[in-house]
């Protein structure tokens, strides 16, 4: 009762102020960091720059819209580093078989992943910190084991292409990230499931009353999540040659999560912005870029990268106390 | 009367829009077990939320011992010697009973240690007086519900509590374990220790309690010894209603006739589940507006989750001839039932989405195509119920969070009534909205009853109830107590029927 009287009042400068920077703040910070590097990086207009900078982004966004809709839909999937490790693991064990064959059980064993979260989450009703945890320790170990510990070359002549390959100058890499990008904010944006995904994230107890599938809902995007991850895997090993489960997707949850929140989705479920979670990844990206061209070591980068999470989350902090 | 240990002086406390509390008082003597009653509103818990110091009052003082009090926090509160006790125990579940018991006054040995033989021996010692005999060295929440709250009544007691304030604690025990409870209520109140007492069911009331103060509305509409006050002005003090309009008679003269010759369209055998309902049977016929009347806690919200799954409950439920095996939401909305829950803001609406997506929630997968949905036919629903129920929103794109409460529940309302449903529940349809908007609901609710569709209404505003309802089921502590048809659907009857002595088992 409290609110709705607050409500009739028009938000205050500094409420609106925050608002306009979640919806938009990511885009504006990309764009400046892009014309500060045109007007002192130099050669950053170069293809070959641009390229690198979009190559070693594509794995984070692929990852990031998965971590953008289970986060929609109030959770958080922690072991997506290390499905990418496992589909990286896979990967080599089946190649022998073709190319198409190795990537779709890769891609399948992200999802069955994505089955035992989603199931842990939804049926059982852990938490999903805790549940994709388990996954995230495990995960890694079971890729370990497939892979007998050993980093594996690859020899497929259209895994290799994959990773090195592009169509009309843009990297393969780049150009399924994007594509994907767009499939999923059209999934998000259009679809019964996108809309009862948000639904559930913004009103579980509602949804349920109202007949949704909530259960499916919620596993189906973990394992969506999970073949994203797995696809990042695929990607990655593709463009290292090798796979090195190891090492591959080592940390990766975080810098999804990153991106996720960066991009102005908030944890708190409800609302998912897929263009804002592409923006975050390459606002990070862009970020170490400029600093490290710019001869800052890497460890004043993940401060600043720290910074700018803290600002991200602190503006969405605003907005839900309004 | 003895000085009074707890002596509330002209209370009052407003919250933006509303004054939840008027100039209450309230003087509770030490070894006295007052009870505190009202209904949802009537500022129990804003007064509670006084007397520990979670919230501090706008005007008027509270006295504790003869000393003017003001509690900043409530453990302030706590450490003066108010306990306050809560129907979900606040504990800590994963520590052992003992430790519990002894929470931040653990005896020590001579080196600073927790003496923990001695800790479990005192601990066994004291919960034996109240007659729980429990391993001590056991996690709380490995003892049922009953055993918990004991501990923290003792933890209570233990800190040299002078007041202990008793908010529901019998909600979730077993007939059992309340006997238990009573026996302590009575002893500590023997040992001079005053009790708040806040409860529904009146049947404690009047096992337990010296005196009682009833609010309503935010004011104190009487105070005086409970055993001068017969059931039934207890209750039309609680409610509001004139005692004195009650008629006695017609107590037994319940006639069952129905409206019409229809057949049900729902009929509901034995709703079961521990606690909460007790063998729950009625029945709906389309055209026909059904009333679940009763107090507060006489399990009418439960009883209409029940029906749609949401809850789980044992016993039949038949719509439309077809008994209900799988019960969930989505498979009573399948069957025709569309249910309008009680909490809008936790249960109803989603804040972030808008009035649109809202309004098509349930509906959704039927205005899509291939699981694409179809803006198109969304377009044309909400259009026509926007129009229908005069929804006011800047456009259907608005989010909902931004409406009006009355606008909120006509969105709900809609949300419900494009699923085309046979028959629909509402939970307190018009609580909490504005005058005009309540209007509008209750006309529709009588519109649509009058186009066949089967309603079943549950609202704490008696008139409401008398005026909507063709036949009113009544409830109290999870069982039918009354059925009442025709002519017969009064607010008195209702009243007389709450107000029945219980059935002794």
């Amino acid at each position: 009762m409290t609110e709705a009287t607050v409500k009739t009042f028009a938000p205050p400068d500094r409420v609106r102020l925050a608002r306009l920077l979640q919806d938009y703040g990511v885009y504006a910070a990309v764009a400046l960091l892009v014309l500060f590097n045109v007007a002192f990086t130099d050669n950053f207009l170069q293809a070959a720059t641009l390229r690198t900078q979009l190559v070693q982004v594509a794995p984070v966004v692929i990852v990031a819209l998965g971590m953008a809709m289970v986060i929609g839909s109030e959770g958080v999937d922690l072991s997506v580093g290390s499905v990418m490790a496992l589909s990286a693991a896979v990967l080599p064990l089946y190649i022998g078989y073709g190319f198409w064959p190795a990537v779709l059980i890769a891609l399948i064993v992200g999802a069955l992943v994505g089955v035992v979260n989603g199931t842990l989450v939804s049926v059982v009703g852990l938490q999903p910190i805790v549940a994709t945890l388990a996954l995230l320790v495990g995960g890694r170990g079971l890729a370990l084991v497939f892979a007998d510990g050993q980093l594996k070359g690859i020899k497929d002549g259209t895994l290799l292409e994959l990773g090195t390959g592009d169509l009309l100058g843009v990297p393969y890499t780049v150009l399924i990230a994007g594509c994907l990008a767009v499939v999923i904010g059209f999934v998000v944006q259009r679809t019964t499931y996108g809309r009862q995904l948000v639904a559930v994230g913004g009103n579980r107890a509602a949804s349920h009353l109202a007949g949704l599938p909530v259960k499916r809902v919620l596993i189906g995007t973990y394992v969506l999540c999970g073949v994203l991850a797995a696809l990042a895997g695929v990607l990655a090993t593709a463009r290292l040659g090798a796979s090195d489960p190891s090492a591959i997707g080592n940390l990766m949850e975080l810098s999804a999560i990153t991106a996720v929140v960066v991009g102005g989705t908030p944890l708190t479920g409800g609302s998912i912005r897929v263009l804002g979670t592409v923006a975050g990844a390459l606002l990070m990206q862009l970020v170490r870029a400029t600093l490290i061209n710019h001869d800052l070591p890497d460890s004043a980068a993940q401060m600043i990268q720290a910074a700018i999470i803290l600002v991200a989350v602190y503006i969405a902090r605003e907005r839900r106390t309004r | 009367m003895s000085q009074p240990v707890l002596d509330v002086r002209g209370v009052s406390k407003r919250f933006p829009g509303v004054l939840a509390l008027d100039d209450v008082s309230l003087t509770v003597a030490p070894g006295e077990v007052h009870a505190l009653v009202g209904e949802n509103g009537a500022g129990k818990s804003t007064l509670i939320k006084i007397l520990t110091g979670v919230y501090r009052p706008d005007a008027g003082d509270v006295f504790y011992r003869g000393e003017p009090v003001a509690f900043g926090r409530p453990l302030d509160a706590q450490a003066a010697g108010i306990s306050t006790i809560y129907q979900e125990v606040n504990l800590v579940p994963l520590m052992s009973v003992a430790r519990n018991l002894f929470l931040g006054r653990e005896p020590r040995t001579r080196f600073g240690l927790i003496d923990v033989a001695r800790m479990n021996r005192e601990a066994g010692e004291q919960l034996a007086r109240y007659g729980i005999e429990v391993d001590v060295r056991l996690p709380l929440r490995s003892l049922g519900l009953g055993a918990q709250q004991m501990v923290a009544l003792a933890r209570a007691v233990a800190v040299d509590a002078r007041v202990v304030i008793m908010d529901e604690p019998t909600s979730s025990l077993e007939p059992r374990e309340v006997d238990t409870l009573f026996r302590v209520v009575r002893e500590l109140s023997g040992r001079g220790i005053a009790i708040v007492y806040v409860s529904h069911r009146l049947d404690e009331l009047y096992q337990l309690c010296d005196r009682v103060t009833v609010l309503r509305d935010g004011r104190r509409v009487h105070t005086g010894a409970l055993a001068q006050l017969d059931r039934l002005s207890l209750i039309s003090l609680m409610l509001g209603r004139d005692a004195a309009e009650v008629r006695r008679d017609g107590l037994t003269g319940f006639s069952a006739h129905d409206a019409g010759d229809v057949e049900p369209i729902l009929r509901v055998r034995n709703l079961s589940r521990a606690h909460q309902l007790h063998g729950i049977s009625f029945e709906v016929r389309p055209g026909e507006v059904t009333g679940l009347g009763g107090l507060l806690g006489s399990g009418r919200s439960e009883t209409a989750k029940a029906v749609v799954g949401a809850l789980g409950a044992d016993g039949e439920v038949t719509m439309a001839g077809r008994r209900l095996t799988r019960r969930s939401p989505a498979a009573a909305i399948r069957a025709g039932m569309a249910m309008l829950p009680e909490d809008r803001k936790a249960e109803g609406i989603v804040p972030g989405l808008s009035v649109r997506e809202n309004i098509v929630l349930a509906a959704m997968p039927t205005l899509s195509r291939f699981g694409v949905v179809s803006r198109a036919k969304q377009d044309r629903i909400v259009d026509t119920f926007m129009k229908r129920l005069r929804i006011k929103a800047a456009s259907p794109e608005q989010k909902v969070s931004e409406l009006s409460g009355g606008n909120q529940q006509k969105v709900l309302l809609a949300r419900w009534l494009c699923l085309n449903p046979r028959l629909l529940l509402l939970d307190e349809p018009t609580r909490g909205i504005d005058v005009g908007a309540k209007a509008e609901v209750q006309a529709l609710i009588d519109e649509l009853a009058a186009d066949g569709l089967a309603v079943v209404l549950i609202s704490s505003d008696l008139e409401e109830l008398v005026e909507g309802a063709d036949r009113i089921v009544v409830l109290r502590a999870g069982a039918v107590v009354g059925e009442l048809a025709g002519d017969d659907v009064t607010e008195d009857n209702i009243m007389t029927a709450l107000a029945q002595e219980p059935a002794h088992d």
